[in-house]
């Protein structure tokens, strides 16, 4: 019961990191469905950092690099006004792409000094609070909230619509690398093709099952990262072919984004916004 | 009295000017692409000085004030504050410089409070919490006469309150120049009055007020001067003492318009019949609604925004179930669009956008009534479709370069005429319309309504669904009213005038 607990809480760490980094951006408007790629190039330049210098400076990188990406998505999304779903998918693609080509020479090796997993399954959850406290008691958290629901009265008095959704980009990337960095320095620790294994999708998916709330990303989190260890557990110990545990967290999701219909996301949610318009 | 004599007795022709305005256009020139939407428009206001902006839809008040408010950059001309050019060219300098903007619908965050609404226009700490920053605001809106509960959410507000925290936000910051655009569009009489009080006590501290509208009464009741746009230019100004409601028409318009039609008595048939009609919506459903509507008859319904009316108009057009009994012509009523229409049942709806296709183009707007007639074996025949078009066009006088022209690109005037004509060329018996001249200009609205009126000496009935009184008082020979969805009425137009209509609105009762 208690492994289970704390191999649910090990799991559900990325998924909650990465989901508070989507979670950002979406309050602030912009849908992020780059994740798996940020999370799988920040896991790469996070190991090599970390390989070569020092895990706690690959922490750094991979954050550094997920800021980079989320920023890289705001040209696109912010600034040119593009679709922001297909702008997020050819991220995600751009992401995994060029991991696996750059990430050749590091497949197989591992780290000989991993981070603790437990330490930043801990900062995971005081950034979870953070967020919360960021969105509800700072002028940043009113402005990225008033640049979600309603850009063109945000920007009638006078908040940078622009500025805060780069903002939120950046921070939420920081937070996208930071899950990348907790997979291959801590919780693996090495670097594979593919080690983010979809877990960025299922971030978006934990987004609106959390409904947009960092306190129930939290939960949401440990119950997907609950599934996971159960998906493990349980197979070859019960007459259930293993492929039937594996889609389990994915049905999970399916699940989620059919029922959360009624959820209420940011009202302008994946719309660009355009003063002239 | 001609047009060119108007002009002889403006304001500037006479060589009069402030000797110290607060605020100061020097031909202003705005083009978008061919258009220009702002013509070399010089205007001035004084502290403590109301000046309204009158001019019909399109003529570029808006347009004016988004330059103002830092929305737009101006082609050419500059702006002075208190005689010292400035360069705004955002909301926030705007902000700085002291000129505030009530917009012409709220542009509030529905899921936000009063106070965080409120918020984003004050000098926030970067850290703050909601007790704090509800009693800092509870402050600074001390002895004011508008009072909001600051912890209410927007959402649930009506629309006048939403006005209302429009108007205390832009004061938060004591503006010097406050810009009211079409600020009573959403207001019932008596919120508008209530306006205009705090107008003249903003006024009396000092403010200059600029007061845009397309309503000739309101300008007259609130301007101290009146300077009118028309087709993105200044045609003329006037001190209110010098101003009456025909030369103002004469400057907006260009032409005097013709007195309001006579609408000829109903006939004894009785086209449509509604018992105990009841609607559920979201909030209070539409109840009680029961009246007969005889041949060449008019019934307005009048309403605050949200009473309910688009529901009872969508419920009859057999867009939404309804329960009780409905009888057309003596016969049950279908509850489907496409066999209404078929038996003679037309619909302007709320919203123009939902009245067309816009990236249609015109003529297959006009066709979305008959295009099955148009596809005898299955492919449209768009010879014949255009041909249609075309004679509808001329018409009904739809000012479009061609019928393959998308709708996107006409004026709202226009794409109401495409509406219009493809729901009224078969000649229904029963129209229902609901703002059909919203946001459209004086000689459109005009032509609407002679349209309409043809309808109804053609022994047509109408229910007219209208926020603006006066349209429903020139048009129907009877009256109601929706209360919190509740029905009111209807009484005779000889019994109701706008008092009496604005009490059944915000009161309920007769």
């Amino acid at each position: 019961m208690e492994e289970a607990l704390l191999r649910a809480v090990l799991f559900g760490t990325p998924l909650l990191l990465a989901g508070l980094g989507a979670l950002l951006s979406e309050r602030g408007g912009v849908v992020n469905l780059g994740v798996e790629g940020m999370m799988a190039l920040s896991a790469l330049v996070a190991f090599a950092v970390g390989l070569q210098v020092h895990p706690a400076l690959g922490v750094l990188a991979g954050m550094g690099v997920g800021s980079l990406l989320g920023l890289f998505l705001g040209v696109f999304a912010v600034s040119l006004r593009a679709n922001q779903f297909v702008a997020g998918l050819a991220l995600a693609a751009l992401g995994l792409g060029a991991s696996g080509l750059l990430g050749k020479r590091y497949e197989g090796t591992p780290l000989p000094n991993p981070l603790p997993e437990g330490m930043l399954a801990m900062l995971a959850l005081i950034l979870a609070l953070g967020l919360h406290l960021l969105l509800s008691r700072t002028r940043f958290g009113l402005y990225l909230r008033s640049v979600g629901e309603n850009p063109k009265a945000a920007d009638l008095f006078g908040v940078s619509v622009d500025g805060v959704r780069y903002l939120a980009l950046a921070l939420g990337g920081g937070m996208i690398g930071l899950a990348g960095a907790y997979l291959s320095l801590a919780y693996r620790p090495s670097w594979t093709d593919g080690m983010t294994a979809g877990l960025g999708w299922v971030a978006i998916a934990l987004v609106i099952l959390a409904a947009w709330q960092p306190l129930r990303a939290i939960f949401g989190a440990y119950l997907f990262g609950l599934l996971f260890f159960l998906q493990f557990r349980l197979q070859g110990s019960v007459p259930i072919p293993s492929e039937a545990f594996a889609a389990m967290p994915y049905l999970l999701v399916i699940l989620v984004l059919a029922l959360s219909g009624r959820a209420r996301a940011p009202k302008a949610l994946g719309q660009p916004f355009d003063r002239g318009r | 009295m001609g047009v060119r004599e108007a002009l002889a007795r403006t304001w500037y022709s006479q060589g009069r000017a402030l000797a110290r305005p607060m605020l100061k256009l020097e031909n202003i020139t705005k083009r978008f692409g061919p258009v220009v939407a702002n013509r070399r428009i010089t205007l001035e206001v004084a502290p403590g000085e109301v000046l309204a902006l009158l001019g019909e839809n399109g003529a570029g008040k808006t347009t004016l004030v988004s330059i103002l408010y830092g929305l737009y950059a101006p082609d050419e001309g500059r702006i002075l504050l208190q005689g010292k050019e400035v360069r705004i060219h955002s909301p926030k300098e705007a902000q700085r410089l002291g000129i505030a903007l009530v917009p012409q619908h709220p542009e509030l965050i529905e899921a936000h409070t009063v106070a965080e609404n409120l918020a984003l226009g004050l000098d926030l700490p970067p850290v703050f919490s909601r007790r704090a920053l509800v009693r800092r605001l509870a402050k600074l809106l001390e002895g004011h006469p508008l009072g909001v509960d600051l912890e209410a959410p927007v959402a649930r507000l009506s629309a006048g309150e939403k006005q209302r925290v429009e108007l205390l936000r832009a004061l938060l910051n004591r503006p010097k120049v406050l810009i009211l655009d079409e600020p009573t569009s959403v207001l019932t009489p008596k919120e508008a009055e209530a306006l205009f009080q705090e107008i003249r006590r903003l006024k009396g501290l000092g403010l200059s007020v600029i007061f845009i509208s397309h309503k000739l009464d309101e300008v007259l009741a609130i301007a101290d001067r009146i300077a009118v746009l028309r087709a993105g230019e200044k045609v003329g100004e006037v001190l209110r003492q010098e101003a009456d409601k025909d030369l103002l028409v004469r400057l907006m318009v260009g032409r005097s318009l013709a007195p309001p039609p006579k609408v000829p008595p109903p006939r004894a048939e009785v086209v449509l019949e509604v018992e105990d009609l009841l609607v559920p919506r979201h909030g209070f459903p539409v109840q009680g609604v029961s009246f007969a509507l005889r041949a060449g008859e008019v019934l307005g319904i009048a309403g605050v925004a949200g009473s309910g009316q688009a529901e009872l108009l969508q419920a009859l057009a057999g867009l939404r179930p309804f329960q009780g009994r409905v009888r057309f012509l003596g016969e049950a009523w279908p509850q489907d669009p496409a066999r209404l229409f078929a038996l003679g049942v037309a619909h302007i709806p709320e919203e123009r956008s939902m009245g067309v296709v816009e990236g249609m183009s015109v003529a297959e707007n006009l066709a979305l009534r008959t295009y099955r007639r148009l596809a005898p074996r299955g492919l449209l025949d768009y010879r014949i479709m255009e041909k249609e078009a075309e004679a509808l066009i001329g018409r009904y006088g739809i000012r479009t370069p061609s019928p393959r022209t998308p709708v996107r690109f006409l004026s709202g005037g226009n794409v109401q005429k495409v509406i219009l004509a493809r729901e009224l060329r078969g000649g229904p018996r029963l129209l229902l319309a609901m703002h059909p001249t919203y946001g459209v200009d004086v000689g459109a609205a005009e032509e609407v309504y002679e349209r309409i009126l043809d309808l109804v000496r053609g022994g047509s009935a109408v229910l007219l669904v209208s926020e603006d009184l006066d349209e429903i008082l020139s048009l129907s020979h009877r009256v109601a009213a929706l209360y919190h969805g509740r029905f009111v009425g209807p009484i005779s137009r000889e019994e109701a005038d706008r008092e009496r209509l604005g009490r059944m609105m915000t009161e309920g009762r007769v």
